[in-house]
């Protein structure tokens, strides 16, 4: 087994270059383990994102040897294969600095697509029994389980090719939303999700589905939209 | 709902095509055994509403489809605006289809 | 930058993609032989047997062969798309189409 590893960190902006390291070899150790020991013992100047460390933050992904992921639940030797590893910012966002990327934009297109949860009652209302096995709740519950990481959104070849595509993550949300029967926003989503940009951009290249570190699936997610969305202009729904 | 509507022909004209694709293979296959003869091809289709038919639809289907791919295709791998992307799609489209369209009459008429 | 990396379905998505250009490119030329039968039956022969040269019969099989690909790219993505299949079931059909096409030409070229 090899006591350090050879390491690159991607440093800088969008002008930059992959800066060398050797992080020293540990047991169990995380892609996010490497990038803390740079910063707390060779570089104080590295800038990257984390919290909570055990996979229910979001904020950690980055471009490991190629692949987008969570660094937090990355183990080094399964990426690594005894060889190099290569540390970048998630791709199609604008790199801040180092490995912390501007999700603005990312963020931005959840509210273009209406992918928030428009209430229909108030509290004075009693509360609303929901029942788990009806076939939209099960649709629903098959993605809601989304922390918002950017991982499908730096995966996707349609993000990097159509600036003006929404993208995976919120058209997840707005799949979801379309299944939740307290919700009250469809219409504007409809319309918004039906659009230049919305689920009829998706190509299907299913590299959300295959990057997905909670295993969900929005390509199947946007088919649902897609199928939604064509019912809803048969029947005259949609202009 | 522009983006839906072309999203819709360009699904619905593919499902027209699946089976004239099948049909159109079967008889490539079968067409070019012993060798391709313009003698043999316009015995087929001379005088015959059903090919007439069949490759006009085809036709039909086939520049619509193709307007609508090549748009998406020059919109996302050129610096191309959406707007100047499906101008030259279309104008494509169009091209093939009287092209398309001349074809079937000279076998056909 | 680093690309994001590609994965097996990512390819079928491609070759659905460039087989579809490929296509576009070829459909005028078709259609432009085939209208050579305005000027007459001897026109379109003339063409027909210069296509007789081993060079040109394997280009049509090429031509064969995007067309078999773009189909079956396209019927895997109205399946994608309209209907709610388990995951797994897509990949299988999905390689299995495309091992039946490798399938079908493998036994075409040793028949021609």
């Amino acid at each position: 087994m090899t006591t350090t590893h050879k390491v690159s960190i991607w440093r800088g902006g969008a002008e930059g270059d992959y800066a060398h390291y050797d992080v020293p070899a540990r047991e169990s150790q995380t892609v996010l383990d490497v990038v803390t020991y740079v910063q707390r013992h060779l570089d104080p100047t590295l800038t990257y994102r984390f919290a909570c460390r055990v996979g229910m933050c979001g904020s950690c992904a980055m471009t490991v040897n190629g692949v987008p992921r969570w660094t937090c639940r990355t183990h080094v030797s399964k990426v690594t294969g005894g060889g190099e590893l290569k540390i970048g910012p998630l791709a199609n966002m604008p790199v801040i600095k180092d490995l912390a990327c501007d999700m603005t934009e990312f963020f931005e297109k959840w509210q273009k697509a209406q992918s928030r949860f428009i209430p229909t009652k108030t509290r004075k209302n009693p509360m609303e029994p929901i029942k788990p096995d009806t076939p939209a709740r099960v649709a629903a519950n098959a993605g809601i389980e989304c922390i918002n990481c950017g991982v499908c959104y730096a995966a996707c070849d349609t993000v990097r090719w159509n600036a003006d595509y929404l993208g995976p993550a919120a058209l997840n949300r707005a799949w979801t939303l379309a299944n939740d029967e307290r919700d009250g926003g469809w219409a504007d989503r409809l319309k918004a999700v039906s659009d230049h940009g919305g689920c009829h951009s998706c190509r299907s290249h299913q590299s959300c589905e295959a990057h997905c570190p909670n295993q969900l699936n929005p390509a199947a997610s946007i088919a649902g939209l897609k199928r939604l969305s064509t019912s809803a202009y048969l029947k005259g729904e949609l202009k | 709902m522009r983006a839906l509507r072309l999203y819709l022909v360009q699904r619905v004209t593919a499902a027209i095509m699946a089976p004239l694709v099948f049909l159109h293979l079967g008889l490539i296959l079968y067409a070019v055994q012993g060798g391709l003869s313009a003698g043999e091809i316009l015995s087929r289709t001379q005088g015959s509403f059903f090919w007439a038919f069949i490759y006009g639809l085809f036709v039909l289907c086939a520049s619509f489809h193709v307007s609508i791919g090549l748009t998406n295709i020059l919109q996302e791998w050129t610096s191309l605006k959406r707007i100047a992307a499906a101008n030259i799609a279309h104008t494509f489209g169009m091209g093939v289809m009287i092209l398309g369209f001349r074809a079937v009459y000279a076998v056909v008429f | 930058m680093t690309k994001p990396h590609r994965k097996p379905l990512w390819y079928a998505a491609m070759a659905h993609r460039l087989s579809g250009l490929a296509l576009s490119a070829f459909l005028p030329l078709h259609f432009l032989v085939l209208g050579l039968a305005i000027e007459g039956e001897a026109e379109l022969d003339g063409f027909l047997k210069w296509t007789d040269s081993p060079l040109v019969k394997f280009a049509e099989m090429g031509l064969v062969f995007l067309l078999t690909v773009h189909l079956l790219g396209g019927l895997r993505l109205l399946v994608l798309e309209n209907f709610a299949w388990r995951d797994s079931q897509k990949t299988i059909a999905t390689f299995a189409a495309g091992a039946s096409v490798l399938a079908a030409f493998a036994f075409l070229f040793q028949v021609v």
